[in-house]
């Protein structure tokens, strides 16, 4: 149990540090450690916990928590929480104090001006790779492309429209 | 930290705004709930101040949407901030994933949730509109200029197309859109 618990705390301490541009890069070698090295679940168990993860609201990280559950119950759930998320949000709080102290710096408007382009250009990467990594079919494609339009130049709620997909994806595949 | 200002938002509101960001957020919407609370309905942040706590939140590792949480609550109210955004975000969705693991254990092998995965692959399909349409709504507002434009282009096409590792696109990317910025830079 104590070993487990070390196995999963080095394996998400390991992962957070390693996860640049968000948790869905390490994806992988979760499933590696968790299915093929410590052989804590099946493959299959592991996709359904990641569609878990994905479906629910919320970081898609979260995964970490279901893993330690499955791995050792509530402790192994704590312990991965922790390990994925303290270290980054550590080195996130230095950056932002230093970010925060140079207001008035002149290499902060230029560095701003430097991010806006490539974080909007993240948007639309991360949403184009989600799409061709998760999505098969006409109808999943219409639904993202009708909400983009609609999310971009209407004002109609977000839960409508994620009631509304939820309805057509039903109607269509369900 | 830093000065009072009018902007400033309560620790218990701060809370409360990351709260309805985690539970609204299915599927990957994250980026897109965090700047319509923050930056469109309780006007904390300015779009550009958002951007760069963005990106930001993409250079360091970890999962970004947490990063930025982080990031806002340093920015707006320092550690105590900090504590309030990560919580805030978390904490629900936490419950709600430990509950749906739990059931999922106990329930393996039923032939129930059909229906089930069908909605939830249509609200991820949603959830991916929502990031585009957010991508769209920032370029409008905050794009400008041909550099801009092209830095966008290639950020988005290099990743989402070509689907070239993160790391190596952010790699050429950043030196060349920080070094444009600078040659650009008011005198």
């Amino acid at each position: 149990m104590i070993v487990t618990l070390l196995h999963l705390a080095w394996l998400f301490a390991g992962l957070s540090m390693l996860a640049f541009g968000g948790g869905a890069g390490v994806i992988p070698d979760m499933q590696r450690a968790a299915v093929d090295v410590h052989q804590w679940m099946t493959a299959r168990e592991f996709l359904d916990m990641f569609a878990i993860s994905r479906a629910a609201p919320g970081p898609g990280s979260l995964i970490v928590v279901l893993i330690g559950q499955k791995a050792a119950g509530m402790a192994g759930a704590a312990v991965s929480f922790l390990a994925m998320f303290l270290p980054s949000c550590l080195v996130v709080y230095f950056v932002a104090r230093g970010w925060h102290r140079a207001a008035n710096a002149p290499w902060r408007a230029v560095v701003e001006r430097a991010l806006a382009p490539v974080a909007v250009g993240l948007t639309f990467a991360s949403g184009l790779a989600l799409a061709r990594g998760t999505e098969e079919g006409l109808t999943l494609y219409g639904i993202t492309a009708a909400s983009t339009v609609a999310f971009a130049y209407t004002n109609i709620h977000p839960i409508a429209l994620l009631a509304m997909g939820a309805a057509i994806a039903l109607a269509v595949g369900g | 930290m830093g000065n009072r200002d009018a902007r400033q938002p309560s620790l218990a509101s701060l809370f409360a705004g990351f709260v309805s960001i985690g539970l609204m957020s299915f599927g990957g919407g994250l980026a897109a709930w965090t700047r319509r609370e923050v930056v469109q309905r309780r006007g904390w942040l300015d779009d550009r101040q958002f951007l760069s706590g963005y990106a930001l939140s993409q250079l360091v590792p970890g999962a970004t949407n947490v990063n930025l949480a982080v990031f806002i609550g340093t920015q707006l109210r320092g550690l105590p901030g900090a504590f309030a955004t990560f919580w805030g975000l978390t904490t629900v969705p936490l419950v709600i994933v430990l509950t749906l693991g739990a059931l999922y254990l106990y329930s393996q092998g039923m032939p129930a949730g059909h229906w089930f995965s069908a909605s939830l692959t249509g609200m991820g399909a949603v959830a991916i509109g929502m990031n585009l349409g957010t991508g769209i709504r920032l370029a409008r507002r905050n794009i400008r200029g041909v550099i801009p434009i092209g830095i966008v282009a290639a950020v988005t096409i290099a990743i989402g197309i070509l689907g070239f590792p993160l790391v190596q696109v952010l790699a050429v990317m950043m030196p060349v859109s920080l070094f444009l910025a600078w040659l650009g830079r008011d005198r």
